[in-house]
């Protein structure tokens, strides 16, 4: 069976280490929170704090206190907050240990396409394009296909790119790929999902 | 010099011009200058060119200048929440630039430290580098981004004392300090002008210097995305 969304944001969370600053992007990322577990793991959120809580409760709601995805949050005892240009800073610093992001398409040679289909709405690149740029490690987190059936996991990206050359491992419902020098080495595969399986839905260049 | 204006309209008098340039703060419908943005609706200045990060939605905020057609370019990283933006877009009556989130900020931030143009890695290889100059620094591409220096700063801070010493507010602060700093002229909306001296000169988060005219004034503070958890019963 692959994995579903709340596996494969477990999966995630196995790749963050203690003492780790982390940003995780909107979708299936957001749910690695649910599974840091112990681990001593600060949340940033680009619109301007580190140390990002939970929602709030039902009448707790401050509309000063809001998550990059414009959700209502809370503060926990760590929090900071500063202002854009700031929070861009440490992100664009390298200050950022990983982020977690989704994706359209990751091309073999890590390029990543997440934020514009030509002809469809585009609604704009937010931070994405900073975020990939600047902080030490991104991993993806995505369906390795689409709703055709098409592996989104390719050769080269057909999308606009949000960066190039960015992305360092891909976690999906099938499992988990690094990118080296090459194409893509699998590092495992989701439980009961063959090695033959996960080549079968990858179009990139799988090296070993 | 007397800083502090009885309303945002008194406030905005004779810094208006069509065609001009404002620099705004706020975070989607977070720290948006509601009054200001208010008064522009009612100056009926128009051909406007705004940078903010994001355009509000239908019926509120930025979107209240697109209703009545006041705005005709965006600068932002993140639009689309409305859909008369999208119509006067797709319909070719709005101009948008796309910059990256931290890119805007820094754009806005160096406009205001005299900084004309910075090298960033943020956009190398994609459609934003398209036309930008590129330079080589120990091994890494990075392009050439400009500094924004606008006519005018709109913002909303927490706090004022009547120097213009301000305090904003949790995730409220977001692109506020880098829109004042851009600006030739900022103007600042606050709930609560307090006296002088009762705030502590440590914890200022921008100092006076910035600020040229402040209102105090009533806020709505809209929510865009209302999210919460159930209390869990034992």
């Amino acid at each position: 069976m692959p994995w579903d969304r709340n596996q494969m944001a477990a999966r995630a969370a196995e790749e963050l280490e203690d003492g780790m600053y982390v940003n995780l992007g909107i979708g299936i990322p957001t749910l690695v929170a649910n599974y840091v577990g112990d681990k001593d793991i600060t949340l940033q959120s680009e619109n301007g704090m580190l140390g990002m809580g939970p929602f709030p409760f039902e009448g707790e709601e401050d509309p000063d206190l809001i998550n990059a995805g414009k959700q209502t949050i809370t503060e926990l005892a760590r929090t900071s907050y500063f202002d854009s240009a700031t929070s861009f800073g440490m992100i664009r610093g390298g200050k950022i240990a990983a982020a977690i992001l989704g994706a359209m398409e990751v091309a073999e040679n890590g390029d990543l396409a997440n934020w514009m289909i030509p002809g469809k709405l585009v609604k704009g690149m937010g931070g994405a394009m900073d975020l990939v740029a600047g902080v030490g490690r991104v991993i993806v987190v995505m369906d390795h296909t689409n709703k055709a059936g098409e592996s989104k996991v390719l050769r080269e990206c057909t999308l606009p790119l949000t960066g190039r050359g960015v992305v360092d491992r891909i976690i999906t419902n099938l499992g988990v790929l690094d990118v080296v020098p090459g194409g893509l080495k699998i590092v495992e595969t989701a439980d009961g999902v063959t090695e033959d399986e996960l080549r079968a839905a990858t179009e990139a260049k799988i090296v070993d | 010099m007397k800083k502090v204006f009885d309303n945002a309209d008194e406030a905005l008098d004779g810094l208006l011009k069509d065609g001009m340039f404002i620099a705004a703060g706020g975070f989607g419908l977070c720290g948006i200058p509601e009054l200001l943005i208010d008064a522009l609706v009612k100056s009926g200045v128009k051909d406007l060119t705004i940078a903010s990060n994001n355009c509000g939605v239908d019926g509120f905020g930025l979107g209240k200048l697109l209703d009545t057609r006041q705005i005709r370019k965006m600068i932002s990283s993140y639009v689309g929440e409305n859909a008369e933006f999208m119509r006067q877009y797709l319909s070719g009556e709005l101009e948008l630039e796309f910059n990256p989130q931290g890119t805007l900020a820094e754009r806005m931030r160096a406009g205001g430290c005299g900084i004309p143009g910075f090298f960033t890695k943020t956009g190398v290889g994609t459609v934003i580098a398209e036309g930008k100059d590129v330079k080589n620094f120990d091994g890494q591409d990075y392009i050439l981004e400009r500094g924004i220096v606008a006519d005018l700063s709109i913002v909303k801070a927490w706090k004022a004392d009547d120097t213009g010493n301000l305090v904003f507010r949790k995730t409220a602060r977001n692109f506020n300090p880098p829109a004042a700093m851009c600006g030739k002229v900022c103007v600042v909306e606050v709930e609560e002008i307090v006296p002088r001296g009762s705030l502590d000169p440590d914890h200022i988060h921008l100092p006076g210097i910035y600020v040229h005219r402040i209102i105090q004034g009533q806020h709505e503070k809209r929510i865009e995305q209302r999210t919460t958890r159930k209390k869990e019963t034992a």
